[in-house]
């Protein structure tokens, strides 16, 4: 296959990872950008997500029905956490909301270690195989997983349904004002707890529907799945521009893009033309970038991370936040 | 309409407001002047529900509001343009009025009242597609005054609306509010330009550090000597 | 600020001092395994919750990835004291320098090697936070503590991938089992008594002063970078020190042991016992440990494995909501005045 085709199957691919990314970094640029609180539980969500769905894949529900189960089942959780656990401590430091945030992971993790014992499921549990999502689809000799052209054409539309959303409902706009200035939108008359409740619930859904697509690509799960995926949708979010959605929809993207790009790098040194660079770069292209490249990923990810706080706080896109950072 | 009974108020560790009291009747409009500092953005806080009292009671209408939530407060017919404008930089013009009507449920009464603002501010028509922060600190403004009026009122509370402007559109503000009195809207306003608010308003209090040390009509505090050594300059 | 030697202020934590050795003696010589054990949990978590007191509570920063500094530590210290043979064995692919060390040698019957070897590889681990200091300061609030997990997460990721070294994912044994109550209670007491000494000092109020308010703090003229930076690396040297005890504790581990559930027990071990408060984080230690043996033994009795972590995680949500300085905030129990009473 020569060097065309391959970009171009990579290029699905980060659209799909992307996609992934973009989904659950909204969620998580949402509730900061109103409550400056990072929800590291969102991950957790993701995770519990992907047990209601696998759980109700085991009943012999209906695929639709899973799904339905899943999304609601989550922005419940979602809302229980809001209620319970953030809405007492607004307004308290960020780092103590930050910390209980890390509490109410550890309780969705181990509250769902227990329930998978006590219902003596195996962990890790073997996800379900969903028939639509598995196997390839073909388009000459471009083979892309199915699972990845879904994942790509959800995220697109929702993220579409969500961007037409918050800009033309009056939820949408007063979510977008409470973001930018609290208090103000408070004056308005803008009911912050529906507002922030809102938030969450539709940051949990789309949370949701990664998680089922993670799963299905991971095909197994654990109830520390959610850790990962949380980090790297935190870093989406930053390097985007944190706390605005369009900030976390391309930082969604962005981090797809590095993170296959890392991946593919390798990967080209057998499909090179011979002759377009000399062999010792191939040789290095072949052997010795792939070990360091894809083993230490996930550590260059939060060196971007960190860069990109040093440098550029407000992101890509985002606006300056300079008190923030300083 | 607005009653306020031995207010106190905490902001932070210091005591902001010390026993404040003060009436609004229908109609009126009533000034709060002192300097900076006083409490005056403080006491219109407190009225709309973003701070809490520490005691004291504040009565709207009758009814009890001290420590209800702002939302519930604006839903009561009050509207606070608050101090230093505080528009939302990141909508347009036209989204920051809407959002001024957010809690409205008529919506060809919305529409109206935005035309109408649009014909007291041309200007904000001519930018109503414009994000809220390209517009200069005189249309900022009016836009904050006009996001108030979006909801309205039947109370509006106007925070230092001439801070910071220059002379001319000082004028035009101070002439829209003087319209909104003709048409019946009672305002609480705060100033720290005394000689305006003194022209323009029925009765006024003096704040200083926190507690109201004058009080009465407009036209007998303006020649009132201590109010004129301190905050006329004569 | 130094006051003058008094026997009223020095008899507290001498007389506590002295019941320490007694305890120790006592249970050094019992022979009691599960006891030994759970004392030598009790040293190790105080100087991690200290060193983390220090670097969090002081000077507002709050860093999540201090255990990767245990982690460095308990690696480095752990393939310096493996003897020749071992790591020949066991490390093959070590580079010539590192392979010839072995820091099992002794003074007499004093273990010098293991003290060698822990106190190499906390200066190396000092270093190290030395850089990282220097990148994160420039931070703060929230975005400091997630770049410090994502420090967490590089060390991890490095530490799986360094196979020549670590092992990479397999277990890393053999590691010989230096660390006894001595050990650990003697570098707990050093770790209390410098971090109480920090407190006091006008550099410690200096920090606690940039605490309250970075800016105000900065116009008084108070510098704001060394003091933070000083203190992390301090509290990571003696992390370090806290991983070299632990290898040679539990003698195999593997990265996984060092990663997010240890690092939210010793969070909730310094929220607990109250953030800036020396006595605080003697107490929170205490009371964590006991609790989670406790619910230990109701896990296993009940077969509800998980419900400790839930238990523990819900008493931290409880405090922050509730009482978020913890049970000491920043004050002490004043030793002193209890003496004085008499």
């Amino acid at each position: 296959m020569n060097l065309v085709y391959y970009a171009l199957q990579q290029l699905i691919n980060a659209l799909s990872i992307g996609s992934l990314y973009a989904l659950m970094a909204v969620g998580l640029a949402m509730v900061f950008g109103i409550l400056r609180l990072i929800n590291f539980a969102h991950g957790d969500l993701m995770m519990i997500a992907a047990y209601f769905a696998a759980f109700a894949l085991f009943a012999n529900l209906p695929l639709p029905l899973a799904i339905g189960i899943m999304i609601v089942g989550t922005i419940l959780v979602g809302l229980i956490m809001e209620r319970v656990a953030y809405r007492p401590i607004r307004g308290a430091p960020d780092v103590a909301a930050l910390l209980t945030s890390f509490a109410v992971g550890q309780i969705l993790q181990n509250g769902t270690l227990l329930i998978t014992r006590l219902l003596q499921k195996p962990s890790p549990l073997a996800f379900p195989v969903i028939g639509i999502l598995s196997g390839v689809f073909a388009f000459g000799p471009i083979t892309v997983p199915r699972v990845n052209v879904v994942s790509l054409i959800a995220g697109i539309v929702l993220l579409v349904l969500l961007s037409l959303f918050v800009t033309r409902s009056n939820l949408g706009l007063s979510m977008r004002a409470a973001a930018e200035d609290l208090h103000a939108a408070q004056l308005m008359g803008i009911d912050i707890n529906r507002v922030i409740a809102t938030a969450f619930a539709i940051g949990s859904g789309l949370a949701a529907v990664a998680a089922l697509l993670y799963a299905v690509q991971a095909g197994q799960l654990t109830p520390y799945m959610g850790f990962t995926p949380v980090l790297k949708a935190f870093i989406a979010a930053v390097i985007g521009g944190f706390g605005t959605i369009a900030g976390a929809v391309v930082g969604g993207y962005a981090l797809g893009a590095l993170e296959v790009f890392l991946t593919a790098i390798p990967g080209i040194g057998d499909i090179l033309p011979p002759g377009l660079v000399s062999p010792e770069v191939q040789t290095f292209l072949k052997t010795w970038l792939p070990g360091s490249l894809t083993s230490y990923r996930d550590a260059f990810v939060f060196v971007a991370l960190i860069l990109m706080l040093l440098f550029r706080p407000g992101g890509i896109v985002g606006r300056r936040e300079r008190e923030e950072m300083q | 309409m607005l009653e306020l009974r031995e207010v106190e108020v905490y902001y932070g560790g210091i005591r902001a407001l010390k026993g404040v009291s003060l009436t609004i009747a229908d109609g009126e409009l009533v000034t709060l002047i002192g300097s900076n500092g006083a409490g005056k953005s403080t006491a219109l806080k407190t009225i709309s529900g973003l701070l809490r009292p520490k005691a004291g009671t504040i009565l709207y209408n009758g009814q009890r509001i001290e420590g209800t939530s702002p939302h519930h407060i604006v839903g009561l017919g009050v509207s606070h343009c608050p101090e230093g404008r505080r528009i939302f930089g990141q909508l347009t013009v036209e989204e920051n009025l809407r959002l001024g009507a957010v809690q409205r449920r008529d919506r060809d009464g919305v529409k109206a009242d935005l035309e109408r603002v649009y014909g007291l501010f041309p200007i904000l028509k001519q930018r109503r597609q414009q994000s809220g922060a390209t517009l200069s600190g005189g249309e900022q403004q009016m836009l904050a005054l006009s996001r108030a009026l979006m909801s309205r009122p039947k109370l509006l509370l106007l925070d230092e609306p001439s801070l910071g402007l220059a002379p001319l559109l000082v004028e035009t503000i101070f002439n829209t509010i003087r319209q909104l009195k003709d048409e019946k809207t009672t305002i609480l306003l705060v100033e720290q330009n005394a000689r305006l608010a003194l022209d323009v308003a029925d009765r006024a209090y003096v704040m200083e550090t926190g507690r109201i040390t004058l009080d009465g009509p407009a036209a007998e505090l303006k020649h009132n000597p201590q109010v004129e050594h301190t905050y006329l300059g004569t | 600020m130094t006051a003058s030697f008094s026997w009223r202020r020095v008899g507290g934590p001498l007389a506590a001092i002295l019941a320490l050795s007694v305890v120790l003696t006592i249970l050094q010589a019992s022979g009691l395994a599960f006891w030994q054990g759970l004392f030598v949990n009790l040293g190790i978590f105080l100087i991690l919750v200290l060193s983390l007191n220090l670097s969090n509570g002081f000077t507002g920063v709050f860093s999540l990835g201090h255990i990767g500094f245990m982690a460095l530590g308990a690696y480095a210290s752990a393939v310096l004291t493996l003897p020749l043979r071992e790591k020949g064995d066991y490390l093959p692919n070590l580079p010539g320098w590192l392979a010839g060390v072995h820091f099992d040698f002794y003074l007499g019957p004093f273990p010098s090697g293991f003290l060698a070897a822990t106190l190499i590889a906390a200066v190396f681990v000092s270093l190290i936070a030395l850089l990282v200091g220097l990148v994160l300061m420039r931070l703060s609030g929230h975005f400091v503590a997630v770049a410090t997990l994502g420090f967490l997460v590089i060390v991890r990721v490095v530490l799986f991938n360094a196979d020549n070294f670590t092992r990479g994912s397999r277990t890393f044994s053999n590691v010989t089992p230096y660390t006894n109550l001595w050990w650990v209670w003697a570098w707990a007491l050093l770790v209390l008594y410098i971090v109480w000494r920090i407190k006091r000092s006008s550099f410690g109020r200096a920090m606690l002063a940039q605490r309250e308010d970075r800016w105000a703090a900065q116009s008084i003229g108070i510098a704001v970078m060394p003091p933070r930076l000083l203190a992390f690396v301090i509290s990571a040297f003696f992390t370090a020190v806290a991983g070299s005890l632990y290898a040679h504790f539990i003698t195999s581990f593997s990265p996984t042991v060092f990663y997010f559930d240890l690092t939210f027990r010793v969070i909730t071990m310094l929220v607990v016992g109250g953030m800036g408060s020396v006595s605080g984080s003697v107490i929170g230690v205490i009371l964590v440990v006991g609790l989670a043996e406790l619910l230990r033994r109701i896990e296993d009795a009940t077969l509800l494995y998980g419900i400790s972590q839930i238990i523990l995680a819900m008493i931290f949500i409880f405090i922050i909501v509730f009482r978020r300085e913890g049970l000491l905030g920043q004050r002490e129990i004043a030793l002193d005045r209890w003496f004085e009473r008499r």
